[in-house]
């Protein structure tokens, strides 16, 4: 069977693979979002996060035999933690300053870490072992799903979704919506707002590990495998407007689709048609496709 | 007229020769002596490598110093123009003034289109923006056929500066590099202190209050931007034709931080400040060669530092102490 004159199996596995780098930039682009919104900080270190999950998850399983499910709710907690220590002490002292400040800060942050773990692993990657209950896989009859990949983005629009419910609709999110519209205001209302913060960024790097962990099974474990993944989650960030938790979910689905479709019909152009859609939205539409007209 | 306005305020400064003020005449001259003086106690390579980078930062602060933009893709101008000076010196066979021109030429073209879209955004994003674009020219780098993807291009010619002087010898080679590099000091000099460097300080300062005084604040801002971009395509064709070498390394994400880098320890609030940086950051590269990673490790490190305790720079610093303009 052919759509548009090419075999269905090749469309529906380029669709597949669009929608799983989708997952990956759906989770990092939320955790950005989250972060920006109550931080306003740029979050350059949100690769080496990632980067970071991928590595505890293969270390955890390589040295104290805990396995992928373990991992997938051991290691955000972790480096989440790490995240709320890393805002109580360093990133606490710049939010008078320019928010350049802040990504360039965190911009170091993230060739620290990337460097420590080149150091001790190099530069090429590791395999992370398929976990036992994501061998295998489905046969659609038009292709066939292999479970690892379907498992990704299942537990992407999961937590991605979860994400949403706790801050649209519980009593915790409305304190963070509340203290991202007017810090000041919250704090007087009684709320404890420093706490939130150093919540806030830890949960957000946590959702950057969580989607590390995700990684390591379907892709090489390496030290800068999330440097240049970042670069392409910001863009993703400009298109969809850093304003929107919904939205930054959104955008980050669709492009990895158009990315897979690109991928069928032009593969040279698939590692750069999310800089054009950029360019595209800036001239359309500067403030983002969900973002508040500035 | 707003411009008239504008010119009036500096036209105190403009009575000195290119309206220096007595301390940046003192600093002019004494970048003019270290440069001539520098190979002499120094490797000359290893210098004009510095001046190459020195100029590529002083193109970054046009922007960042005046605007408070940050064009986090910089490196995007600068790689382009050393591939394009390369290739044109190389393949066509340019004479290696011609493949400089030519590699600015390109530089200036990347930075008009990439501006455009750039300027539409502010602060935070345009940072976000400029660093996307430049990983797409990387992306570009790496499949486009010209560019050698992972060699690079490879033992560019010198060749012969106008056809006639042979810049096969270091030193001559070194006279030509100093020269542009000079000539881009005092020209970047020229534009920040112009009427037209004015008015991207009073946009910094106060954009609205710009726009109401009848500016058109984005067309400035692409201005200043094309013309960063030029100086880095310049900075990064001497460059290729110094080094004989056009590389990906040039056109990636590290090398726009490192040039960053430069200008943080520099001090991003004067016009100086780049160029120690520049020194700094080189010299520091120079040292650490040896030790792989370390190098980003600690580069990392004196970033953070920076941010945390050390924003105003070197010549920042400096500043405040000796209480001039720097």
């Amino acid at each position: 069977m052919l759509i548009f004159g090419i075999p269905i199996q090749l469309f529906s596995t380029q669709i597949m693979l669009g929608l799983i780098n989708g997952a990956f930039y759906a989770l990092l682009s939320l955790g950005l979002a989250i972060i920006f919104g109550l931080l306003n900080i740029v979050n350059f270190a949100h690769g080496a996060f990632y980067m970071l999950g991928a590595f505890a998850a293969l270390l955890l399983l390589e040295h104290l035999g805990i396995n992928y499910w373990v991992a997938l709710a051991v290691v955000p907690l972790g480096i989440g933690l790490l995240g709320c220590v890393i805002e109580r002490f360093i990133l606490r002292w710049i939010y008078d300053l320019d928010h350049l400040y802040g990504m360039i800060l965190t911009f170091g942050m993230g060739l620290v870490i990337v460097g420590i773990f080149r150091n001790l692993y190099g530069a090429t990657g590791l395999a992370y072992s398929m976990p036992a209950g994501l061998q295998g896989g489905y046969n659609l009859g038009f292709m066939y799903l292999p479970a690892s990949r379907a498992f990704v983005i299942v537990a992407s629009v999961l937590v991605c979704l979860a994400t949403w419910i706790a801050i649209e609709k519980t009593r915790m999110g409305s304190w963070l919506r509340a203290a991202t519209e007017k810090p000041q205001l919250t704090e007087a209302f009684g709320i404890n707002v420093p706490l939130l913060v150093t919540l806030t960024y830890g949960f957000g790097v946590a959702l950057a590990a969580f989607a590390g962990v995700l990684a390591a099974p379907i892709f090489s474990v390496n030290p800068t495998m999330g440097s240049d993944l970042i670069i392409v989650v910001f863009a993703v960030v400009v298109i969809g407007g850093m304003g929107s938790i919904s939205g930054a979910i959104l955008t980050g689905f669709m492009l990895g689709l158009v990315e897979g479709l690109t991928k069928v019909f032009w593969p040279q152009a698939s590692s750069t048609v999310i800089f054009v859609i950029m360019a595209i939205v800036l001239l359309v539409r500067p403030a983002g496709l969900f973002g508040k007209q500035a | 007229m707003p411009h008239k306005q504008a010119a009036e305020t500096t036209r105190q400064d403009l009575a000195a020769p290119l309206g220096m003020s007595r301390t940046h005449q003192v600093v002019m001259l004494l970048l003019v002596a270290l440069v001539i003086a520098a190979p002499f106690a120094l490797y000359p390579l290893f210098v004009a490598k510095l001046l190459c980078f020195a100029l590529f930062a002083l193109s970054l602060n046009l922007m960042l110093g005046n605007l408070g933009l940050l064009s986090f893709g910089h490196a995007a101008y600068f790689g382009l123009s050393s591939y394009a000076a390369a290739h044109a010196a190389k393949i066509w066979g340019f004479t290696p003034e011609v493949a400089i021109l030519f590699g600015v030429l390109v530089a200036l073209s990347l930075g008009a289109v990439i501006g455009a879209l750039a300027v539409r955004r502010k602060g935070i994003y345009f940072a976000m923006v400029t660093l996307a674009f430049a990983q797409m020219v990387y992306f570009f780098s790496l499949q486009a056929p010209f560019t050698g993807g992972e060699d690079g291009i490879q033992r560019v010619p010198r060749g012969e500066l106008f056809g006639l002087f042979s810049l096969r010898d270091d030193r001559a080679l070194y006279a030509l590099v100093g020269v542009v590099f000079i000539a881009g000091v005092l020209a970047l000099y020229r534009i920040t202190y112009s009427p037209f460097g004015q008015i991207l300080r009073a946009i910094r300062d106060n954009e609205a209050r710009a726009v109401s005084l009848g500016y058109r604040v984005n067309g400035y801002k692409w201005l200043a931007f094309v013309l960063g971009a030029g100086f880095a395509g310049l900075a990064g064709a001497m460059k290729a034709i110094a080094f004989q070498l056009a590389s990906l390394t040039d056109v990636y994400w590290g090398m726009s931080g490192e040039v960053v880098l430069m200008a943080l320890i520099g001090g991003m609030g004067t016009f100086f400040g780049p160029v120690v940086g520049a020194g700094l950051v080189v010299w520091m590269q120079n040292e650490l060669a040896g030790f792989g990673a370390w190098v980003t490790i600690i580069q990392g490190m004196v970033f953070m530092l920076c941010i945390l305790a050390f924003r105003e720079g070197i010549l920042g610093t400096v500043r405040q102490l000796i209480g001039r303009k720097l």
